[in-house]
């Protein structure tokens, strides 16, 4: 993958020393929230696949450090002010996290694209909701696989368990993010691994970011976890809907078979996330409680404000 | 400190699907075989399933 189009003075500033060339000065404040988005998922980057034409020592790069420390405090600082700001924050003890994490996904009523692409949606918007999505599911599970050295011994072998299947369980060709890559190719779109950064909305970015910060902290590593939990418990019956959708606009394939492998798979995952990562971590590490709900209220958040901002995109009332 | 995990093969969820780990072929209500690719599967247990035997999750819209 190239590096991304700057959309800002701090993301040019980024990028251009990510290639290598000489900085002036100290990273200029940002141009706007799209400006940060990129240059922190570019900063990220560097630690998942990179870029082909970035240096190698960017990874060591002590200034770029500090941008991206800045940029992830400030992230978590806004993310931190939404789960404040909403009335999921009740008091739950250990024993409690996997029927709260229940809760607060039967209180999710986020709009759904899911539905959307069921039903009304045409070839145009579905082409656009993939390339959206693209960012994240080309490198699905990745940023999740980062948290397995950060557990105790129970969350840990859960979390490899689920890790496992969506590495394929050891064959390359059920690896969930090539089975995305075979879709995207089927359908037409572009199937290298970041194809399509330059086109993400501010929305795509901030969630993959938040997930990056997730896995990339320790002190968050419950946040991950919920993140994960409410991820897969959101997953299986709109990957069924998605499948539909496909399917009645002829996009049926490859891109319904990974849509359709989610429908099982995460009815697994679903269970192992709630309970044996999530349920043993809380009872393991009690402090982690707040972590994991504030990650799981994230998840059901972002992904609000993703299907808010397509719909708005599209003209689409929700 | 050292111990020994309870790790079930077979697990029924609250509300949910009897997980089962390490199988490799589950046969459904009608006597069909099914090959089990995953190390890990979720059985409907609602019945309610568009997917039977798996669970694709459907117990959640039944109230309880």
């Amino acid at each position: 993958m190239r590096l991304p189009k700057p959309r800002g003075v701090l993301s040019e500033w980024v990028l251009g020393r990510l290639a290598g060339t000489p900085s002036v000065g100290d990273a200029p404040a940002a141009d706007g929230p799209d400006d940060e988005a990129i240059a922190l998922w570019a900063l990220h980057e560097v630690l998942y696949r990179g870029f082909e034409d970035a240096s190698d020592d960017a990874e060591g790069d002590v200034g770029l450090f500090a941008v991206r420390h800045r940029l992830e405090s400030g992230l978590e600082e806004r993310l931190r002010s939404r789960w404040a700001g909403s009335d999921a924050t009740a008091d739950v003890g250990p024993a409690g996290v996997p029927a709260a994490l229940e809760a607060l996904v039967a209180a999710d009523h986020g709009p759904s694209l899911a539905d959307h692409v069921r039903r009304h949606a045409d070839r145009d918007q579905v082409m656009e909701l993939l390339r959206q999505r693209s960012v994240y599911h080309l490198k699905e599970a990745d940023p999740t696989a980062w948290v397995v050295p950060r557990l105790p011994v129970r969350a840990k072998a859960a979390l490899v368990e689920l890790q496992f299947d969506e590495y394929g369980a050891g064959d390359p060709n059920r690896l969930h993010a090539h089975l995305f890559a075979r879709g995207l190719e089927a359908v037409g779109l572009r199937p290298e691994y970041g194809a399509y950064v330059d086109d993400a909305l501010p929305e795509t970015l901030e969630l993959n970011n938040a997930l990056s910060l997730f896995g990339l902290r320790r002190r968050l590593r419950g946040a991950a976890v919920g993140h994960l939990a409410a991820f897969e418990m959101t997953s299986s019956l709109p990957s069924r809907k998605l499948v539909q959708g496909l399917d009645r606009l002829g996009m049926d394939g490859p891109m319904a078979t990974y849509y359709d492998e989610h429908v099982e798979a995460d009815a697994v995952h679903e269970q192992l996330a709630a309970h044996d990562i999530c349920g043993t971590l809380a009872e393991d590490e009690p402090d982690q409680v707040d972590a994991i709900l504030f990650g799981a209220f994230t998840c059901l958040d972002l992904e609000a404000r993703f299907a808010t901002a397509m719909f708005s995109s599209w003209g689409v009332a929700r | 400190m050292s111990q020994d995990f309870a790790h079930p093969d077979v697990v029924l969820c609250p509300h949910g699907p009897m997980l089962v780990r390490g199988a490799t072929s589950i046969q459904d209500a009608d006597g069909t075989v099914h090959a089990v690719e995953r190390p890990v599967v979720a059985l409907c247990r609602c019945e309610k399933s568009s997917r039977l035997p798996w669970c694709d999750g459907t117990h959640k819209l039944i109230p309880r």
